[in-house]
């Protein structure tokens, strides 16, 4: 009998926290290695201090604020791209300068343009990840079906229909794609950015464990953020996904 | 005003680029104009140029050497496909284009036998019903000209039958401009007041045949009579005529 999808993920986690356990038993070295028992420990105790909550919301603020202001320009610059031959050559090269930039030198330069605050954090992390949700939409602009252009033009389908009836249903496979990955993505870069220079969040935390070699409370938060993450893909993102598609079942 | 319930057609020259360079010319000296209230079937072999002839009228091909003026009022299309969105449900689909005209959908659909479809989305439709669909979004909000490629493809003679009638019923009652693509001889005969014969490499308008109707008649035997006489006249259209079919 095969188990079902929920029993396996089930199983699945529950393997990774016995071989975590069983590692950190046989290593013997709980500075370096502790179990599940000593992370969820300390989650417990800055949960109750309000030390992670208050950092979680602050990265989780920053995520939202970077995902959203990507998601919406990356969108509309590769739709533009992947709809005007001449936008795209426009386009394409900054898009080629900014994907090949070096995450540190954009978070640096907007620290020192900007400012070290909140407003640099959201923007260095928006820059990072427009021209890969860009780069992603572009290919679905592309793959538009010009009979549905027709039709929308013969039937004079007004601009709001058109957009949310017949583009965005295309594009959304590829918004999805755009979406999961960059979650996933923004999130690892925000602690980067907090971790150089913000007082708060989960990266500031993280190079406070990092200072005092704080293993357990390093698992804890990374832990504590991704499932987060998780829980917000699974929440949000999955079942957007799922009603989008719908119509293929 | 002169062309307000007219269609007037002048195509001198449209081409494509060739595969190795070049042009290859599909239509050239091409003109006829059409009224409101009569219903045009543009008739010629399968790639002569009908779906592109159809294509400059809509205004979807602008890349040609003449003018197409329409009468004034809104068009009702249906393409060779029923271009239907998949992710919409029938009734979706219906009112995307419908504008203000969305109530006339349920008494359309089951006027083609479509009644209760409304919730499917159209993958579960097979192909003729999806053709019967777009006929109803064309047909909706009553419009000044219909435009139709091959409407009658892919549906069985019931189908086509019921089809027909409703489009010269629709036609007569609004006094729709229709013009029709078809390489079908008999469907032509069926519902058209004039037939367009185009022929020829690049094609040309090689005849305007008054006809009546299948539909207006009384005598079947006429139009197996003027079937005859129009292969007999244009032999091109032997290749491509299918078998009878009521219409």
């Amino acid at each position: 009998m095969t188990p079902s999808p929920a029993t396996t993920r089930v199983l699945s986690l529950a393997g990774f926290l016995g071989l975590w356990w069983a590692g950190a038993l046989l290593a013997d070295k709980p500075a370096l290695l502790p179990g599940p028992a000593a992370v969820l420990g300390f989650a417990w105790r800055a949960t109750l201090s309000g030390a992670m909550p208050r950092n979680i919301a602050f990265t989780g603020l920053r995520v939202a604020a970077a995902f959203t202001i990507s998601m919406l320009i990356g969108a509309a610059v590769g739709y533009l791209a992947g709809r005007s031959p001449h936008a795209d050559m426009l386009i394409d090269p900054w898009l080629v300068i900014l994907l090949n930039l070096p995450v540190l030198v954009v978070v640096v330069l907007c620290y020192i343009w900007v400012g070290l605050n909140d407003v640099a954090a959201v923007v260095a992390v928006a820059l990072v990840k427009i021209p890969t949700v860009a780069v992603t939409v572009r290919e679905g602009a592309r793959a538009l079906d010009p009979g549905f252009d027709e039709l929308a033009a013969v039937y004079r389908v007004p601009l709001g229909p058109s957009v949310r009836r017949i583009i965005v249903p295309q594009l959304a496979p590829y918004l999805a794609a755009a979406g999961r990955s960059g979650l996933s993505i923004t999130w690892k870069i925000v602690l980067i950015v907090e971790l150089l220079g913000r007082p708060n969040g989960v990266g500031f935390a993280l190079d406070e464990l990092f200072q005092t070699f704080n293993v357990a409370g390093i698992l804890a938060y990374g832990l504590s953020f991704a499932a987060l993450m998780l829980l917000v893909e699974g929440a949000l993102l999955r079942p957007w996904e799922e009603r989008a598609n719908a119509w293929r079942r | 005003m002169p062309g307000d319930d007219e269609l007037i057609v002048q195509v001198a020259g449209k081409a494509y680029a060739a595969a190795r360079g070049g042009r290859h010319e599909v239509l050239r000296d091409l003109a006829f104009t059409g009224r409101r209230g009569e219903i045009l079937a543009v008739l010629g072999p399968s790639g002569t140029g009908k779906t592109t002839l159809l294509r400059i009228i809509l205004g979807l091909d602008r890349a040609f050497e003449g003018r197409v003026t329409l009468p004034r009022g809104h068009l009702g299309v249906m393409f060779q496909e029923p271009r239907l969105l998949p992710w919409l449900s029938v009734a979706d689909n219906l009112r995307l284009t419908a504008g203000t005209a969305a109530a006339e959908i349920p008494g359309l659909l089951a006027q083609l036998g479509l009644a209760g479809t409304e919730t499917q989305y159209p993958r579960g439709l097979s192909l003729g019903m999806a053709r019967r669909v777009a006929l109803v979004r064309a047909l909706l909000g009553r419009p000044a000209m219909l435009v139709l490629d091959e409407p009658f493809a892919s549906l069985d003679p019931k189908a086509g039958g019921d089809m027909a009638r409703l489009l010269v019923r629709a036609a007569r009652r609004d006094a729709a401009l229709v013009v029709l693509a078809t390489h079908d001889l008999d469907q032509a005969l069926g519902v058209a007041d004039r037939l367009l014969m185009l022929g020829d490499r690049p094609a040309r308008l090689v005849a305007d045949w008054p006809n009546r109707p299948a539909a207006a008649r009384t005598d079947s035997s006429a139009t197996h009579d003027m079937r005859q006489n129009l292969l007999t006249r244009f032999p091109f259209l032997r290749a491509d005529v299918a078998p009878e079919v009521a219409p």
